[in-house]
């Protein structure tokens, strides 16, 4: 791959997400008045959250993996019963990854 | 509009702080990972300015990487950036901004600032959770990408610090309040079988965007209003 090849490719596909960004926020507000449009955008985090974190956890290329970040979910999900804050959710999350793999 | 009481603020602001921080020092290891790729650390920075959404970064890196064409990398990034949009179809009723103001939020909507925003109960808290959450997502992503990319390899995997697990889980932090309702969970379990059922079958970043499909479905089929879907404002 060329150096301008690289350029364009980083610079068009960048341009190119932010102009999705914008196209949600520029939508009329009376195409969310249909209750059925209104349903969809509300699930949506719900779904695409759900598969991030699925994904993420779960998952290496193209290969469905059970390792340590499996056991630092685990961890996230007792954190987050027991209502304690985001930060420290997320940092023993990692830290207990961390700690496995030493 | 409502106002936002001192003490309101500063707990939605230390809160955005805390994604910011969280989410941001990801960075690290896509700067690294970029760079490694091929990428100069110009074109790595500039990734992280200008297209700004890490799950479309990474799948265009990891698409170079894996040896695809950069047509590809790049239309993987933009099929994964179509969720911005659903984001920001969400958000523009909530936010309500115009000209200059919403050019400019457009550039931080992605999957943090708008969790941070949406289940606010005012206007004025979605606003406050979105820029705080939105804009130090983006100066600690920068940052942290460039130092990334200049450390290159000499920094190690970033799996040793537990990085990747904690992605996973700010995401279900993120995704935690609106798990109280039945409908939600059940759409949260099939989304998440749904994109781990595809994995091995199609490209990177694929996944998440084929679980968009149980929103769309869910959404058409039911007939009953989301319970924690945001109060509309007195006007």
């Amino acid at each position: 791959m060329s150096d301008t090849v690289a350029w364009v490719t980083v610079l068009g596909a960048g341009i190119g997400c932010y102009l999705l960004k914008l196209a949600g926020l520029a939508v009329p507000p009376r195409v969310l008045d249909h209750p059925a449009v209104e349903r969809v955008a509300d699930l949506i985090p719900v779904a695409l959250l759900a598969a991030l974190v699925a994904v993420q956890v779960l998952s290496t290329g193209h290969e469905l993996v059970v390792d340590a970040r499996l056991a630092g979910l685990v961890v996230a999900v007792g954190l987050l019963l027991l209502r304690a804050p985001f930060l420290v959710v997320v940092v023993a999350a990692a830290l207990t990854a961390a700690l496995l793999r030493l | 509009m409502t106002a936002l009481s001192p003490a309101e603020r500063t707990s939605i602001v230390r809160d955005s702080l805390g994604v910011g921080l969280a989410t941001g020092a990801y960075g690290v290891s896509f700067g690294a990972v970029a760079v490694a790729t091929g990428l100069s650390v110009a074109q790595t920075c500039a990734l992280s300015l200008v297209m700004f959404t890490g799950a479309s970064q990474f799948a265009l890196v990891g698409v170079l990487a894996a040896g695809g064409a950069p047509l590809s990398g790049a239309l993987t990034a933009l099929l994964l950036g179509t969720r911005n949009t659903l984001y920001g179809l969400r958000l523009a009723p909530l936010l309500r901004w115009a000209g200059l103001r919403r050019l400019a939020a457009a550039h931080v909507v992605i999957d943090e600032s708008t969790a941070m925003s949406v289940n606010r109960t005012s206007s004025a808290a979605a606003r406050v959770g979105f820029l705080a959450t939105g804009w130090s997502v983006f100066v600690l992503w920068n940052t942290a990408t460039l130092l990334g990319a200049l450390a290159g390899n000499a920094l190690g995997d970033p799996r040793t610090y537990g990085l990747d697990a904690a992605v996973g889980a700010a995401f279900l932090a993120l995704l935690w309040p609106r798990l109280a309702d039945r409908r939600n969970q059940l759409v949260a379990v099939a989304a998440a079988a749904v994109a781990l059922g595809v994995v091995p079958v199609v490209p990177a970043g694929v996944p998440v965007l084929a679980a968009a499909g149980v929103a769309l479905l869910v959404g058409a089929l039911s007939r009953r209003p989301d319970p924690t879907e945001i109060p509309e404002e007195p006007r």
